[in-house]
């Protein structure tokens, strides 16, 4: 029978929660590396006991945390993260020039092919690579060089490379973002990079529709139809069918399309699920009531998702990583929240169940679906 | 050769899997420096490269202190000698985490 292993990393420390497909029964393994910030785990797609963890700390800096056994047993690989020759200068928050400086990897994407090959996104923004399994790490400098880079500017949380998409049918596409450069995409295995911001609207930059400069807060894909991208930006919920090349805007009847999570089911490329917070700076969900809500139709028409959820008094947040999807028959959808609760949604999002209450803050959730 | 403790934040002993105590002890050649104390510590445990200090620059990370002999070291030069009693072993070379924030 299929079960399914939902990583969770928080504040302090890694948690792993293994069920089986009935998503009833939950046994939690963890702290790991107890705390540390976890700023994200995942697991190699062709191998899920290898399973890759940022972990950080003000104090001690980045570690990478790899285990070959599922999560039972960690070891720590390289968290030498050089930037590739003289590193430049980015915008600071008040326009002025800022040396790059990095501070931690907030993302792994491993190979959907090579569980030794992971991407490592990082603050300040850049991507790394490592194709033995987290013993040595080499920037796709690239990036970090395209012409645009000097005029990126760092979100509040950071300038840091959030999001990392491979696309299945195209071994040589990655589509990243960064807030708040954009998104950007390589279709040459991450030698050269775009920006791919077209129809992206911000009004806290000078030209609300530049180049670069949005605060794009994540994206998600289905891979049955990978030129499908669907981001959920500082403000406004956009879709894109072109690989990004051109966004539109799907916020539809949202009450407010302020958010940082956003996720595709697994099955139907047009269920889109995203949980809307108030404001950019009220970072909790519209009146106390904590809300999914699903498109079936690819965005624009929205149904809100309550049952099992707070419907008041709540004011947690849903970080950006902090939401994914399993892939059993009838899909499960999960996030975590900064009030250290992690929701499961065993039938696409019509019920919920909290799995736990009271972790520290949930920086993020994936999924791995077992056999 | 001398035989120089160190004594590690509790996070650095999880880290670095050291189940033996707060302290770790190196055998260290002449001149004891703090560069030569640390250089042995990563040998020893190269999980800890980057958690004291940046694995390219080495310099000490910001939150971090170097205290001995109740004295703040952490300003020094990584190659000046180290006192005397942790040379020797009688005081610990204490690694020390600022108190700042949770």
């Amino acid at each position: 029978m299929s079960s399914v292993r939902i990583l969770a990393g928080t504040r302090k420390g890694a948690f792993v929660l293994t069920s089986d497909g009935k998503r009833k029964d939950w046994k939690i393994s963890g702290p790991h590396f107890t705390g540390w910030e976890i700023y994200h785990l995942k697991g190699s797609p062709v191998d899920p006991n290898r399973i890759y963890a940022s972990q950080s700390s003000s104090w001690f800096g980045q570690q990478v945390q790899r285990s070959d056994d599922g999560g039972e047993t960690w070891n720590a690989v390289s968290a030498k993260f050089d930037y590739d020759g003289v590193p430049g200068t980015h915008q600071w928050y008040d326009g002025t020039p800022h040396p790059w400086e990095f501070k931690r990897v907030w993302h792994l994407e491993p190979s959907l092919t090579d569980p030794d090959t992971v991407y490592a996104g990082a603050e300040d923004a850049a991507l790394f690579k490592s194709t033995d399994g987290g013993n040595s790490w080499t920037e796709l400098s690239g990036l970090r060089t395209n012409a645009t880079a000097p005029g990126w500017q760092p979100g509040a949380g950071g300038m840091c490379l959030h999001t990392v998409i491979l696309d299945p049918t195209n071994p040589d596409r990655i589509v990243i973002a960064i807030s708040a450069a954009g998104a950007f995409r390589s279709d040459d295995g991450g030698k050269s990079w775009k920006p791919i911001n077209k129809g992206l609207h911000s009004k806290y930059i000078p030209d609300p529709t530049a180049e670069v400069g949005h605060c794009v807060h994540h994206i998600a894909m289905n891979p049955k139809t990978p030129k499908t991208l669907f981001m959920q930006k500082h403000w406004d919920v956009m879709r894109s069918d072109d690989a990004g090349d051109q966004w539109t805007k799907i916020s539809g009847n949202l009450p407010t399309d302020f958010g940082f999570a956003i996720d595709v089911h697994a099955h139907e490329p047009e269920t889109v699920y995203v949980v809307p917070i108030k404001s950019d700076s009220e970072h909790f969900p519209l009146d106390g009531k904590l809300q999914v809500f699903r498109s079936r139709t690819g965005g624009n028409e929205w149904e809100p998702l309550t049952k099992g959820l707070p419907q008041q008094d709540c004011y947690v947040n849903i970080l950006r990583d902090a939401m994914a999807v399993d892939a059993l028959d009838d899909c499960g959808i999960y996030f975590g929240t900064t009030g250290g609760q992690v929701y499961c949604s065993p039938n696409g999002g019509d019920d919920w169940t909290a799995i736990t209450e009271h972790l520290p803050p949930v920086l993020s959730v994936e999924v791995q679906t077992l056999a | 050769m001398s035989l120089v403790r160190v004594e590690l934040p509790a996070p650095l002993l999880r880290h670095a899997k050291i189940t033996t105590g707060h302290e770790v002890a190196l055998e260290i050649e002449a001149p004891v420096t703090l560069r030569r104390v640390l250089d042995a510590l990563e040998d020893a445990h190269p999980t800890l490269r980057g958690t004291i200090r940046d694995q390219t620059t080495k310099e000490r990370r910001a939150f971090l202190r170097f205290f001995a002999c109740n004295e703040d070291l952490s300003h020094d030069s990584p190659d000046d000698p180290l006192p005397e009693d942790v040379v020797v072993g009688r005081e610990p070379l204490i690694v020390l985490g600022a108190i700042a924030g949770g």
